[in-house]
């Protein structure tokens, strides 16, 4: 059996590779699908290779397990609807967590008592490891699906002792890991280490708000990385081990990522449910102008350059296909138009892109906030599409807001800014936005799907 | 020794980690993340051993949950990135 042994860890190590080259080719749009294909390759040829091990007597549980789950996520990535990605990432974030907790908890479940005496406080600190971490990421995803699927409510949900909760939680964490590695064989700490995860899972994430939601979802696809790697090392298999800090890596840098955006740390985007609102120094003060689409279509028929600020608005209007007929007409009348993507704009990292691939847009017209920020001033008619927070002047100018010193598109400096929105409200963060008081800025009400229709049928029409 | 090694392979794969991610640009961030979650379904490995071998009926339960869940990510997470991948396209050549 050593021959076979050898073989299967070898396979382990070219899995390894292509999983590698995979995520290398993912740092370019062209060469991304064919990454993606060779790190599929990768699984397939590592699950094929296991099967061939000694362990595996029977085949009818996988097949089994392999069906159901193949089935129900082949449908689920077949019939997703692209503004709904962030649900869907998030709800298999927590499916990968609840994975990995099975996997450490059936470590211990087949042990007889002469394994629980050899086995070693090693394994049954991973074991508890895989079960906290996959715990979390379990039912902290399901709560951030809820979130984002509508389900429950998207605000931050807060109330008095929040903070002694989680501080309750952690000294839990310690203090059953510690009972739990000392008396493995125990149902009732093993329990206990369950429910605590779950619960941990629940309140860490029912306590933030929903725009900082790309966040945590970054950060529970970290976990669902760690909790396989805590698995790898319950069960002693280095692939699981490399390939879940790959993914770990991943979600952290994403998550730092946002944070960064946002001009925030990570305990203050976790914690900020504690922190206490912001008053606003000072208050507003202008009119708002508001515009008709058919004034708004004679100012971008003159227009040479045009830049569109997308923001989740723009996803839950559905508008984005609208919003590349606009952009097809705008450049048959020789003008010039491009995408400013904030990294936080939408609800997960890099969502705003895929909905305007979605919609045929081609990427290189999509730009970053640093890119567009520095040649604000060359845009003729700059048009936010349901964004809010990322394009709000009071991340500079108002030091009381509680977005101050959050890094934004700098949309009020170009010659003309429309402001596509449902009403002139405050945003998501509640926060009221100066730039809609502007000189320069005009206001289109309306659904922002049935505001672009109608400036393309303008365009149609002249 | 055993745990030098385990100490080795998991410092090194962190730091492989954040170089290969560092570079993948902000526009496939969305499929950088659906795609992990199909690579994280490698839980399936650990998954198949306790769902296939002879093993009592706890252990069998949880080993052919978990193949489910892994395949659930392995599966929807591979097509769904593949599906959004095949979106990013260049702007067509002018005529």
């Amino acid at each position: 059996m050593e021959g076979i042994e050898l073989l299967i860890n070898l396979a382990y190590a070219l899995v390894a590779a292509l999983f590698i080259i995979g995520l290398k080719l993912l740092s370019h749009p062209d060469t991304a699908k064919r990454g993606n294909l060779i790190s599929a390759v990768g699984m397939f040829i590592a699950v094929i290779v296991t099967l061939l091990h000694q362990d595996i007597l029977t085949y009818e549980w996988i097949v089994l397990g392999c069906i159901i789950g193949g089935g129900y996520g082949a449908y689920k990535a077949k019939s997703v609807e692209m503004t709904a990605m962030p649900e869907m990432v998030s709800l298999f974030n927590g499916f990968g967590g609840l994975a990995s907790l099975c996997v450490g908890w059936s470590t211990i479940t087949g042990m007889d008592a002469f394994g629980f005496a050899t086995a070693g406080g090693f394994v049954f600190t991973t074991v508890f490891l895989s079960i906290l971490i996959g715990g979390i990421t379990f039912s902290g995803s399901v709560v951030a699906w809820g979130k984002l699927s509508g389900k429950l409510g998207s605000k931050a949900v807060i109330f008095k002792g929040l903070r002694q909760l989680s501080i309750a939680h952690l000294v839990g964490f310690l203090v059953v890991g510690a009972l739990f590695v000392n008396n493995p064989d125990s149902d009732l700490w093993l329990t206990c280490a369950i429910l605590l995860a779950l619960s941990f899972g629940i309140w860490a994430t029912i306590s933030i708000g929903g725009a900082d939601m790309p966040v945590v979802i970054a950060l529970l696809n970290s976990y669902s990385g760690l909790a396989a790697t805590a698995a790898g090392l319950a069960v002693n298999n280095t692939i699981l081990i490399v390939t879940g800090l790959l993914v770990g890596a991943s979600g952290i840098i994403l998550t730092n990522i946002m944070c960064k955006a946002m001009n925030r740390s990570l305990m203050n985007v976790l914690l900020s449910g504690f922190a206490e609102p912001v008053d606003n120094a000072q208050a507003i003060t202008g009119e708002v102008k508001i515009m008709d689409a058919q004034d708004a279509f004679y100012i971008l028929e003159a227009a040479q350059s045009v830049l569109v600020v997308p923001g989740y608005g723009m996803a839950v209007a559905q508008a984005q296909h609208a919003v590349r007929e606009l952009q097809m007409q705008l450049e048959n009348n020789n003008c010039t138009v491009n995408y400013a993507i904030h990294p936080v704009a939408g609800r997960m990292p890099g969502h705003m892109n895929v909905l305007l691939a979605e919609a045929d847009v081609p990427y290189e017209l999509l730009y970053e906030m640093d890119e567009v920020n520095p040649n604000m001033e060359s845009y003729d008619v700059v048009m936010v599409i349901g964004a809010n927070d990322v394009v709000n002047p009071a991340a500079k100018e108002m030091e009381g807001s509680p977005i101050y010193g959050m890094p934004i598109i700098e949309v009020y400096r170009a010659k003309t800014v429309f402001v596509l929105k449902r009403s002139a409200n405050a945003g998501f963060a509640g926060v009221d936005n100066p730039l809609f008081f502007k000189d320069n800025t005009q206001m289109i009400l309306g659904d922002a799907k049935e505001t672009v229709n109608a400036l393309v049928r303008e365009f149609g029409d002249s | 020794m055993e745990l030098i090694y385990l100490l080795f392979i998991v410092i090194l794969a962190a730091f492989l980690g954040f170089e290969l991610i560092r570079k993948v640009p902000a526009t496939l961030h969305t499929p950088l993340m659906s795609g992990s979650n199909a690579i994280s379904g490698i839980t399936l490995i650990g998954a198949l051993a306790a769902s296939g071998g002879e093993n009592n009926v706890l252990t069998t339960i949880l080993g052919t949950i978990a193949v489910a869940m892994a395949s659930i990510n392995v599966i929807g997470g591979y097509m769904v990135t593949d599906r959004m991948l095949s979106m990013f396209k260049k702007k067509k050549k002018e005529d």
